[in-house]
């Protein structure tokens, strides 16, 4: 067949095609779009000998008449017709593609299904990573604490003075405020800042695992540090009740917020070092996708954090012991979630 | 290396052909994202500023989300595209050319952070120099490519001014080419489509406008019509 017989056969199919591409496309911008949507309209299979009914939207069928474009597609490239026909129909077939494979997402259900199922199940498929993330972070941690409570000098060489002399300032017992000196009409202020702060840490550590792991081997094993030192430091210095109050309640939250960034960064690093039998570039891709749910629960857990030490951790009104009940009690909740949440099977 | 075309294989078993968006478009597009979000951070210190130290907060916030989810939100729910993409009408899909999904839009933009190391991209990009496709760290982490939008021009079933028989038999390469010069010769200057079809001369036995003509008869001959 010439290539003018061809167009002039089914160029109404295609017009019709591209007029309900349209309707669909438009319809789903700025929507969740639902492919089912078009594909349950999916009844009746005669557009290829009577065009002119493929027009209304409730007699097309979409995928019927996106296959019979690719089919043509296929047709003029193997006939070899023109440039410019073969250009209309991949760009017909493009968009019939991207319209046809949209993926379905009810944001609801998927929020549901994560908090119940997806984080925790990652986090223990993830057991290994998790450990090697929590290793690297708590021993630091306990190391430098320990060090410096016994030789107390240690802590002027992890910190300057200046920043000594502000973290004592800061949980100093006999100032009328405990963690950053401030009122509480700052809680807002101080929610975004740790928000800003933390999560920005969070994602941080999980990227620069990019590089074989480096990066993430460093945040973790530099904020181990660096929490230990003023631990250690106000331990040391006696401060136990205002810098145990402040930190106990979202402590939980945020120490298995890094860790779990550790792990996902720890998961793409290893990817590339250790590919397996897998390209490097495949193996990199596998590992991010499998780890985007590790990224999505550091999220949840510095944001439960930020809001917690924003609202909570810096009320003086609270009495000591009942700060570090919750903060214990806080800890039991995050551990029993990863440990227990998700072991059903999912319906 | 030097063609931008990149051909995916879908389950219908056709070849889709994309053209890849290279790092100068993609460079303004950022620019214009980048302008954008300078303006709203800036509109909204002034309204939040009248909040007071909540207000500050309520920034800090806005902020972050400025900073971090831009470019996902955008991407997710406006097909692809951030408005510094709209208006240089390229996109992101997946590899396989599917609307981009949000687990693919949050990678891509996290691993942003490792694209601008150590300063203005250029890991990015270095990176979009070593691979064929035009990707950062950040697409070959997700698994998407940024495509230039497919073109909503209407396609002209013109039908043609008389036919004329070749002067020869012709192999099918031979048919393309001259089919492809009648579709050109709208966009071409006279001069220069009198230039090319002079090429012909010594077959076709006719010069200039006269040449331009016989090849378009030609041409209508070999797709058909009338």
């Amino acid at each position: 067949m010439k290539q003018a017989a061809f167009e002039a056969r089914y160029r109404s199919n295609w017009l019709a095609f591209e007029k309900h591409l349209d309707r669909v496309l438009s319809r789903s911008a700025g929507r969740f779009a639902k492919a089912s949507k078009l594909k349950s309209t999916d009844t009746d299979t005669d557009t290829d000998t009577d065009p002119q009914d493929g027009e209304g939207p409730v007699d097309f069928s979409f995928s019927e008449a996106y296959r019979q474009v690719c089919n043509h597609y296929a047709l003029a490239q193997q006939r070899g017709y023109s440039v410019s026909l073969l250009d209309y129909l991949n760009d017909l077939s493009l968009r019939g593609h991207s319209a046809l494979y949209q993926s379905k997402t009810n944001f609801r259900y998927q929020l549901i299904r994560f908090v119940l199922f997806g984080l925790p199940q990652a986090v223990r498929k993830e057991w290994k990573l998790v450990l090697c993330a929590s290793l690297l972070f708590y021993v630091p941690m306990v190391a430098v604490a320990v060090g410096i409570v016994l030789s107390p000098e240690l802590a002027y060489s992890i910190f300057s003075p200046d920043q000594v002399s502000s973290f004592e300032a800061m949980y100093d017992p006999a100032a009328d405020h405990i963690g950053r000196e401030r009122k509480s009409e700052t809680d807002v202020a101080m929610f975004g800042y740790y928000i800003r702060n933390n999560i920005g840490i969070g994602f941080q550590t999980v990227v620069t695992g990019i590089i074989g792991g480096l990066g993430t081997l460093f945040y973790l094993i530099y904020n181990g540090l660096a929490i230990g030192g003023v631990a250690g430091h106000l331990i040391q210095l006696g401060y136990y009740q205002p810098f145990f109050g402040f930190v106990s309640g979202h402590s939980s939250f945020e120490l298995t917020g890094i860790v779990i960034a550790g792990a996902a960064g720890l998961k793409i690093g290893f990817s590339l070092l250790f590919p397996g039998r897998l390209r490097r570039i495949n193996a990199l891709t596998t590992a991010v996708a499998e780890s985007v749910v590790l990224i999505y629960g550091v999220i949840f857990l510095l944001l439960i954090a930020a809001f917690v030490e924003a609202f909570w951790s810096s009320n003086g009104s609270v009495d000591f012991s009942v700060k570090v009940a919750v903060g214990l009690g806080t800890w039991c909740l995050v551990l029993s979630y990863f440990l227990l949440v998700g072991r059903v099977r999912e319906a | 290396m030097l063609d931008t075309r990149h051909s995916i294989e879908t389950p219908e078993g056709i070849a889709l052909q994309l053209t890849v968006a290279g790092p100068g478009v993609r460079g303004l597009a950022y620019a214009a994202d980048f302008m954008i979000r300078g303006v709203v951070l800036t509109i909204f210190s002034v309204l939040f500023g009248l909040l007071g130290v909540t207000g500050i907060g309520l920034l800090t916030i806005f902020a972050f989300v400025l900073e971090w989810f831009y470019p996902i939100f955008f991407e997710v729910f406006w097909h692809g595209q951030t408005p510094g993409k709209r208006f240089m009408d390229i996109k992101v899909v997946n590899d396989n050319a599917t609307p981009v999904t949000w687990s693919s839009s949050v990678v891509r933009n996290l691993f942003r952070v490792v694209d601008f190391l150590p300063l203005f991209y250029i890991t990015g990009l270095v990176c979009f120099c070593v691979n064929s496709q035009f990707k950062r760290v950040g697409d070959l982490a997700a698994g998407t490519l940024v495509i230039y939008n497919t073109k909503r021009k209407a396609f002209k079933f013109d039908s043609g001014v008389g036919t004329r028989v070749a002067p020869m038999p012709l192999e099918l390469q031979e048919q393309q080419a001259i089919v492809s010069f009648c579709e050109r010769v709208p966009q071409l200057s006279p001069q220069r489509s009198c230039e090319l079809a002079s090429i012909l001369a010594p077959v076709l036995g006719e010069h200039d406008q006269q040449a331009v003509d016989a090849l378009m008869e030609i041409g209508n001959g070999i797709r058909g019509a009338e």
